[in-house]
């Protein structure tokens, strides 16, 4: 029978959540490096007991750990993320030249085929791969060298590459993201990269069209239509159907097109998810309601989305990478909460139920469907 | 044999016990000792010093024989003490609160 395991980084360690195909019942594993940061963790496609986490904090820098055994035991990596060359300088918040330095794993991207090679999206932002495992570190710094590099800016949260999208159909073709300069394509396997930020208006940037400099916030794609891409930037949500060279404004009815999370049913491609967040200087949901909108038609018309979730007095935040789906035949789809809470929906999206409520506040979920 | 003291996050990682015993030639340095510790424990590479400066990380001090010893030079020698093994290496993290 099949299973589902989800991966869960929050600011105090990581938590595996597991369940059989009906995903009432769940078991939970964790904390797994308590007292840590976990960013991100996920598995790899080639194979689903190979996982690897980003684990940091203040204190101890950064470290990669690698689990063999999907999760049950753990072993750290390689942790030496080196910029390729002289690092040069982006935009301090003032606009002024900042020397590019090292700070964190925001996402861990394993290679759809081979578990050994894993992308790592980092702050400042930059592209790292390995291809032993997570041992060594090298960075694919044609999209650093780029040049408007020394133009990107960061956003409030850091300048961070947090988004990785490999394409099946193309392994030459990867799409990132970076707040805030924008998103990138290669179609070379990382030596070359084009901003895809065209349609894009950012009204809070001095050049609100310009070809980059644009927050960013998430990216989500359909595997099977590896053109069509869906954005929520810091304000709007976005589709593009020329794998970024235009994008078109699909926030049609929502309440507010400021959001984080983004992402698409595993066996509809038109039909999308996100959780409305209040605004930029509020970022709690909106009116003390926690709702996921789902638009069945790839944007403009959503439907609010409440069973099971809490319709009063609830102001959490839902984060960049803390909503995945999982591929079994009635799809389900899984976000957490900056309030710790991990919610649960077996029927993508009619209904919802906590699988945890008191973890501490969620950086990440992602979902591996097991056979 | 230098006797070092590692904060409990670093323990864990590294699979140890509260004190770390080392070897190390003399004349026995910060510098001498990270590396020793490095060595044995390669997990332990970058979550003391930068992986780039090869700088302690802000957040933490090295103290010994009731002394902070964070700003003196890495390649100065320890105190005898600790060199001796009569005294501990400490390496503390920050205490964060409010």
């Amino acid at each position: 029978m099949s299973q589902v395991r989800v991966l869960v980084g929050t600011r105090k360690g990581a938590f595996i959540l597991t369940s059989d195909g009906k995903r009432q019942n769940w078991e939970v594993s964790g904390p797994h490096f308590a007292g840590w940061e976990i960013y991100h963790l996920k598995g790899s496609p080639a194979d689903p007991n190979r996982l690897y986490a980003s684990q940091s904090t203040s204190w101890f820098g950064q470290l990669i750990q690698r689990s063999s055994d999907g999760g049950k035991t753990w072993e750290a990596v390689g942790n030496k993320f080196a910029y390729d060359g002289v690092p040069g300088t982006h935009q301090w918040y003032d606009g002024t030249p900042h020397p590019w330095e090292f700070k964190r794993v925001w996402h861990l991207e394993p290679s759809l085929t081979d578990p050994d090679s894993v992308y790592a999206g980092i702050e400042d932002a930059a592209l790292f791969q390995s291809t032993d495992g997570g041992m060594n570190w090298q960075e694919l710094s044609g999209l650093r060298g780029h040049g408007s590099g020394p133009r990107w800016q960061p956003g409030a949260g850091g300048m961070c590459l947090h988004t990785i999208i490999l394409d099946r159909s193309n392994p030459q073709r990867i799409f990132i993201a970076i707040s805030a300069a924008g998103a990138f394509r290669t179609d070379d396997g990382g030596k070359t990269w084009l901003p895809i930020n065209r349609g894009l208006y950012s009204k809070y940037i001095p050049d609100p069209t310009a070809e980059v400099g644009h927050c960013v916030h998430h990216v989500a794609m359909h595997p099977a239509r590896p053109g069509v891409l869906f954005m929520q930037k810091h304000w709007d949500v976005m589709r593009s159907d020329n794998a970024g060279d235009s994008w078109q404004e699909v926030s049609g009815d929502l309440p507010t097109d400021f959001g984080f999370v983004i992402d698409v049913h595993a066996h509809e491609p038109e039909t999308i998810y996100v959780v409305p967040i209040k605004s930029d200087s509020e970022h709690f949901v909106p009116d003390g309601k926690l709702r996921v909108f789902r638009s069945r038609t790839g944007g403009n018309e959503w439907e609010p989305l409440t069973k099971g979730l809490p319709q009063s007095n609830c102001y959490v935040n839902v984060l960049r990478d803390a909503m995945a789906v999982d591929s079994l035949d009635q799809c389900g789809v899984y976000f957490g909460t900056s309030g710790g809470q991990v919610y649960a929906s077996a029927d993508a999206g009619d209904s919802w139920s906590p699988i945890v409520r008191d973890l501490p506040g969620v950086l990440s979920v992602e979902v591996q469907t097991l056979a | 044999m230098i006797r070092i003291l590692l904060p409990q996050h670093l323990r864990t990682l590294a699979h140890v016990g509260v004190e770390v015993t080392l070897d190390v030639a003399e004349p026995a340095t910060q510098r001498s000792v990270l590396d020793a510790l490095e060595a044995r424990y390669p997990m332990l590479c970058g979550t003391i010093r930068d992986h780039a400066t090869q700088q302690r990380r802000p957040f933490l001090r090295f103290f010994a024989c009731e002394e902070d010893l964070s700003f003196e030079s890495q390649d100065a020698p320890l105190p005898t003490a600790v060199v001796s093994g009569a005294e501990p290496l400490i390496i503390i993290g920050a205490i964060a609160g409010g």
